[in-house]
């Protein structure tokens, strides 16, 4: 629990090591005689450096390719057109009318069962968590979601947590049209922030703030809590922390791995034939992706519930996220990159660039020891 | 290529390739437009010291604030004509002469001993005292014909560097 004192900007030491995913910079082993030239050719540093103004592998998590057009003919572009006018004037309205007629039914039902049944706990848990997977099929539906499910859907057993890859928020919506879970989610500003107050407070949702180094201790504490409580909602995760672009996963945070208890991994691959599905919460508000998922043909994803995993013997929290990372990664082909999302608001550590410069500098003594 | 090449027109792709001496080919041109537009957030026209640190295989690399200070605020033109020296295409000198901008600090045309002893720091960090650093670096000057107080000219780095020739390469991404 020590580790967790660190705020949530600081990389941890024991991560496993990017040295194995990044060319190093040492010395050629082959002239075993140190040379004036091998110390003044910084040619490897400078080409890392160089290639990572050219192209990181970082800024490529987060870049929408935008879909190659088209309608670039005579005959297409009217199609195109067509299309749209159905698309903003016909399926827009339509699926606009769906979801409020959702919302009323969900808003009418879910208040009188909020506060009517006070007294029936186990009854009343039981038609929220029924109410909050309705209005999530309405919300699939506003988009016209094509979900598929594979694998055993989840079951409602204490001492187990599912984490699953992030490319927006509408995963939380897609998996719990199928299961009520209990998730834990940065707060956000306006109407999101009211429902999460409101609605997903009910479900025993878990809070925190990115921003605060504080808050990593009182987080882990409430997720031991729910966990180990029989009779609370199956807890979501999602370890990587930020939305990712749905082709590659960056590194998963241990805090889901060290709470003692089984993991099952959730796998989800959206289609982009109709629709990107990637959230860049930097490009657009919520709302505006709502607004552009509802405007599109459909939303077509998939969905994999994988098989529960335990920590091994012998294996670290950190080993035990990156294997279930690479489990995750390769049921949903994407490819892994070694960096931690939150460098999307943060500097690395600086931890990193010394072990560049420990592995130069032992290769230079080594050198100087072989004369 | 989507968005990019269209505000990008062909007379700024030649100016550029020009600019360039032709170290890069044209497509290759229209791929560092796009990644330049997606470093500079918000279309300044120039990508800012921090917007570069935001990369974070840049930001950890120990020679990164040298190679900051010569590509901070370059417009577009320039961002291509100072990453030509790491073209397939260009020449050894070409390539010389940027290891020897980044050793030469003070751009006076010499490196001094002091310039050495800095770039090594940057490079071995807190794993190698002062006094190891100044050891070795006097020792190998020793043996290549210079004393600690020569200045090294870019001739000299010609010389040190030529054989067996350098690989500093990067690869432009072209779609």
């Amino acid at each position: 629990m020590s580790k967790l004192n660190k705020s949530s900007s600081e990389l941890d030491l024991d991560r496993p090591n990017i040295e194995d995913y990044l060319p190093s910079g040492s010395l050629q082993d082959s002239h075993p005689k140190l040379r004036l030239r091998d110390l003044l050719d910084i040619s490897p540093t400078l080409t890392e450096a160089a290639g990572a103004i050219v192209d990181d592998s970082f800024t490529r998590c987060f870049k929408s390719n935008p879909p190659e057009p088209w309608n670039w003919n005579v005959y297409l572009f009217p199609l195109w057109c067509l299309g749209v006018v159905v698309r903003y004037g016909v399926l827009f309205p339509l699926r606009a009318i769906v979801l409020t007629t959702g919302w009323i039914i969900f808003l009418s039902c879910y208040f009188p069962v909020h506060f009517l049944l006070k007294g029936h706990d186990k009854l009343r848990k039981r038609l929220e968590r029924s109410l909050v997977e309705l209005i999530c099929s309405f919300f699939v539906a506003s988009w016209t979601g094509v979900v598929r499910y594979h694998g055993p859907r989840p079951s409602m057993r204490p001492k187990q947590v599912f984490v699953a890859n992030h490319t927006s928020m509408i995963d939380f919506i897609i998996l719990e049209q199928m299961t009520a879970f209990a998730v834990i989610m940065q707060k956000h500003p306006g109407w999101v922030g009211l429902l999460q107050s409101t609605i997903l407070e009910s479900l025993g949702c878990i809070w925190f703030n990115r921003s605060e180094s504080k808050d990593r201790e009182i987080v882990a504490r409430k997720l031991r809590e729910h966990v180990n409580g029989a009779d609370n909602n199956p807890l979501l995760i999602f370890p990587e922390g930020t939305c990712v672009n749905n082709h590659y996963t960056v590194m998963f945070k241990k805090g889901a791995f060290e709470l003692g208890c089984t993991v099952c991994p959730i796998a989800i691959k959206y289609n982009k034939i109709f629709v990107d599905a990637f959230w860049n919460s930097r490009k657009q508000s919520f709302t505006t992706h709502l607004l552009q998922l509802m405007t599109s043909w459909a939303v077509v994803c998939d969905v994999w519930y994988l098989e529960p995993q335990n920590l091994k013997p012998g294996e670290t929290p950190i080993e035990f996220a990156e294997r279930v990372r690479n489990i995750i990664s390769v049921r949903a082909g994407l490819k892994k990159v070694p960096w931690d999302g939150y460098l999307k608001y943060s500097r690395p550590s600086p931890k990193l660039r010394e072990l560049k410069q420990q592995s130069f500098a032992e290769s230079v003594l080594r050198h100087l020891e072989q004369k | 290529m989507g968005s990019a090449s269209s505000v990008l027109t062909q007379y700024d792709i030649e100016e550029v390739e020009e600019h360039c001496d032709h170290l890069f080919t044209q497509q290759e041109i229209v791929s560092l437009y796009e990644r330049f537009c997606q470093l500079d957030k918000n279309a300044k026209g120039f990508i800012s010291a921090d917007e570069f640190l935001s990369v974070p295989e840049f930001a950890l690399n120990p020679l990164s604030h040298r190679l900051l200070k010569m590509v901070d605020g370059l417009n577009f033109k320039d961002f291509v004509a100072f990453l030509s020296a790491f073209s397939s295409k260009a020449t050894l000198p070409q390539k010389i002469e940027i290891i020897f901008k980044v050793y030469d600090t003070d751009c006076d045309g010499k490196v001094t001993f002091s310039d050495l002893i800095e770039v090594l720091h940057d490079l071995t960090g807190p794993f190698m005292s002062d006094k190891q650093r100044a050891e070795v670096l006097s020792q190998l000057l020793h043996e290549a014909g210079y004393t600690r107080e020569s200045s090294l000219l870019f001739d000299d780095f010609i010389k040190i560097l030529d054989s067996p020739g350098l690989k500093m390469e990067v690869e432009v991404p072209v779609d």
